[in-house]
């Protein structure tokens, strides 16, 4: 239909491996999680097969086609458009009753249809066999056996998406929803053989550990902080390492430029390129190892889980339990987290899921708590009595994140948009076995790669900006020290100073910038200081006046202030206009500053700081 | 001799089948496209720490419902061992 190249659609519930599939289809990298909602946009690639190319579309994962989300009249309009030439099915074998219960409803809306039953191997290690045979006859459309993990059956596919091109196929009549189901049912029990009482009593048992009583939260809070720590402990040396080696580097730049106008060189290395060498070297170490544990508990289908878990919290904030998903999403990146609200049904509970995503802190943030907490909370210390104490400390910043987004999301339910939480259904998919070597190449390329870049394309003009703020002087005083002088008495309120605000407004293109901006605009206004290690920078801010309260209400303004250009952006996009997006920067920033000025008044009364 | 209870009050590790399905019709819907109509089989699974959600097994999957749902859920099933003596009303 659409000419000479082909279009195959990808069908198919959430969790049947459909996104592997693709992939493991078109030799793309998209990623992949174990949970519903993982694809919230149509994603597309391409293959080539005997001689023609094939446009591959993946379609998020639904369980119906009835338009009752956003999701699923995505995936019902491709399909009614006629768009495609072909429509694979993905169902999964471990389950495919269920499966079968949309594969139905594709076919009554198109017959160009090839049902894959993915998840072969999988079936075969719980001791299911599947009758391809009989399913094709019942079905009366191709139906081929995939374990797309393992890359088998592909070719097979590829050949039965190749013999529907070109012809006509009808569709079957529409039924009712329940005599569909009833269908299904009868299908997959005429298709479907093996001993199916207790062939997930191990997948079971984990299940339970991490959802009971007085084993759930214990473990999560334990298992965080694990990430937490392995990040704050293993991000110290290779932080030192990067520190020192861009340090070295810069001397020879300096050699380099020594010809060139002192302004220039100037401009160069202690703006662009201390503000970029910084942004790298602090920020590289936390992520590198954040995104690649974060992204194997999501293989796992750990995330579900905590869902499950925290659901209560978020029923008595009176939204949406798949909340706690998006808010997992937002700790790699809030933009992210907020793309990831579509998986909410509820345009209210959306909504309040969007405006509170900034509350939680994202990777960007992490480096600025972890290098605080070091200096200032756990005094510079190393070993590992400190890094314990600094993930401990790392750790009571995320609960107070997640504590501010149930309390945000409670206070906008009780007014801007009132309502009682709607009706959900979760799927809890089960455990899966990450490929461990995958998601370290994945997250660590596609993820840590990706996000550094954009923050390391930030500091470039940050840099620059600071650099000229700091050097251009009206009436005997620098921009900066205007701006920041103009900042301070308001900052002082709020236990920080001009500097600190400044880096914050500095830094909305990107949170990671914030710190560097900091030090660049300090080393600006006092004498300079080689950066070897954390301790010359603890010296630097201590000289500027910060006590422990500045570091407190510095990490508090970080974990609660206006959300990233990048987010701000997604948020336009993603809850349709300006006006959300000013609440969304008002309330993180409000609360911010309130918790930090009830902090400074408190610490000041009792003659603390 | 069939018990009737709703689905909220289906203990951990016991089953039944649906008799009917009285939520809002979205939700009522929504439980259609996971296949849960009238005569499937159901399973509690799993509690959360709260009591609140349940975890069920509905046709091979496992589905977290919140109380307040699974409240609009009817299910019957057969009475166990009910001991000699005893009559039917």
């Amino acid at each position: 239909m659409s000419g000479e190249c082909p279009c195959v659609a990808l069908a198919g519930n959430p969790n049947v491996g459909k996104s592997t599939l693709f992939n493991a289809l078109t030799g793309l990298r998209q990623h992949t999680g174990n949970w519903a909602g993982k694809t919230v946009a149509t994603a597309r690639g391409q293959y080539h097969w005997r001689g023609m190319d094939y446009q591959m579309v993946d379609l998020p994962g639904t369980y119906s086609l009835a338009a009752h989300s956003q999701e699923e009249a995505v995936a019902r309009d491709f399909i009614e458009s006629g768009q495609a030439d072909a429509v694979v099915v993905v169902c999964d074998a471990t389950c495919l009753e269920r499966s079968l219960i949309l594969a139905l409803q594709v076919l009554e809306l198109t017959g160009q249809v090839v049902v894959c039953v993915n998840l072969m191997d999988e079936a075969d290690r719980l001791g299911l066999h599947v009758d391809l045979d009989v399913l094709t006859k019942r079905l009366g459309v191709p139906v081929v056996g995939v374990s797309a993990g393992r890359q088998e059956g592909l070719d097979e596919l590829r050949q039965a998406v190749a013999g529907l091109v070109g012809t006509d196929a009808k569709p079957t009549p529409a039924i009712d929803p329940v005599q569909r189901v009833g269908l299904a049912e009868r299908y997959a029990a005429q298709v479907v053989r093996g001993e199916t009482a207790d062939r997930l009593r191990r997948q079971r048992q984990l299940d339970r550990l991490l959802t009971a009583k007085s084993t759930g939260i214990p473990l999560m809070i334990l298992l965080l902080g694990a990430i937490v720590w392995l990040t704050v402990a293993g991000a110290n040396v290779p932080s030192a390492l990067l520190t020192a080696g861009f340090a070295k580097l810069g001397e020879v730049l300096e050699g380099w430029l020594s010809s060139a106008p002192v302004w220039l060189s100037s401009l160069l290395l202690d703006g662009v390129y201390q503000v970029t060498a910084w942004v790298v070297a602090v920020m590289l170490p936390p992520m590198a190892i954040f995104f690649p544990l974060f992204t194997l508990m999501e293989d796992l289908g750990y995330l579900p889980r905590v869902a499950f878990v925290l659901d209560h919290a978020f029923q008595k904030a009176r939204t949406c339990g798949k909340q706690a998903l998006t808010m997992c999403m937002s700790l790699g990146c809030n933009a992210c987290g907020v793309t990831g609200c579509r998986i909410i049904d509820s345009p209210r509970e959306r909504l309040i899921a969007i405006l509170t995503s900034s509350l939680v802190p994202c990777n960007g943030k992490f480096p600025t708590l972890i290098a605080l907490i070091t200096l200032f909370f756990v005094g510079g210390r190393s070993g590992l009595a400190a890094s314990l104490e600094g993930a401990a400390l790392l750790l009571g910043v995320l609960v107070l994140g997640v504590a501010g987004t149930l309390a945000c999301s409670r206070l906008l339910s009780a007014t801007v948009l009132k309502g009682m939480p709607s009706s959900f259904a979760l799927e809890l998919p089960p455990f899966r076995k990450p490929r461990v070597g995958q998601v370290l190449i994945r997250s660590v390329l596609d993820r840590t790669l990706f996000v550094l870049g954009r923050a390391a394309a930030v500091a470039v003009p940050a840099g620059a900006v600071i650099w000229l703020m700091a050097n251009v002087t009206v009436g005997g005083t620098s921009l900066l020290g205007w701006c920041t002088g103009f900042l301070d008495p308001f900052a002082r309120l709020f236990g920080m100073d001009g500097v600190i605000l400044m880096a914050f407004i500095l830094g909305w293109p990107a949170n990671e910038i914030v710190l560097p901006v900091m030090l660049m605009a300090y080393l600006a206004t006092g004498s300079l200081v080689e950066f070897d290690d954390l301790t010359a920078l603890g010296q630097l801010l201590t000289q500027h006046g910060w006590t422990w309260l500045t570091a407190a209400c510095t990490m508090l303004f970080s974990l609660f202030h206006w959300p990233c250009s990048t987010t701000c952006w997604t948020i336009y996009k993603e809850a349709g206009g300006i006006k959300w997006v000013l609440l969304s920067i008002a309330i993180p920033t409000a609360l911010g500053l309130g918790l930090c000025f009830c902090l400074t008044t408190a610490a000041r009364l009792v003659g603390l700081a | 001799m069939y018990e009737i209870l709703c689905l909220s009050a289906l203990r951990e590790g016991e089953s039944a089948y649906v008799k009917e399905v009285s939520t809002n019709p979205s939700m009522a819907r929504r439980l259609t496209d996971l296949g849960l109509v009238r005569g499937t089989r159901v399973t509690c699974m799993l509690r959360s720490p709260a009591g609140d959600p349940c975890a069920y097994l509905i046709r091979g999957a496992l589905i977290a419902l919140r109380q307040s749902d699974a409240q609009g859920i009817t299910l019957e099933r057969q009475m166990q061992a009910v001991p000699a003596g005893v009559v039917a009303t």
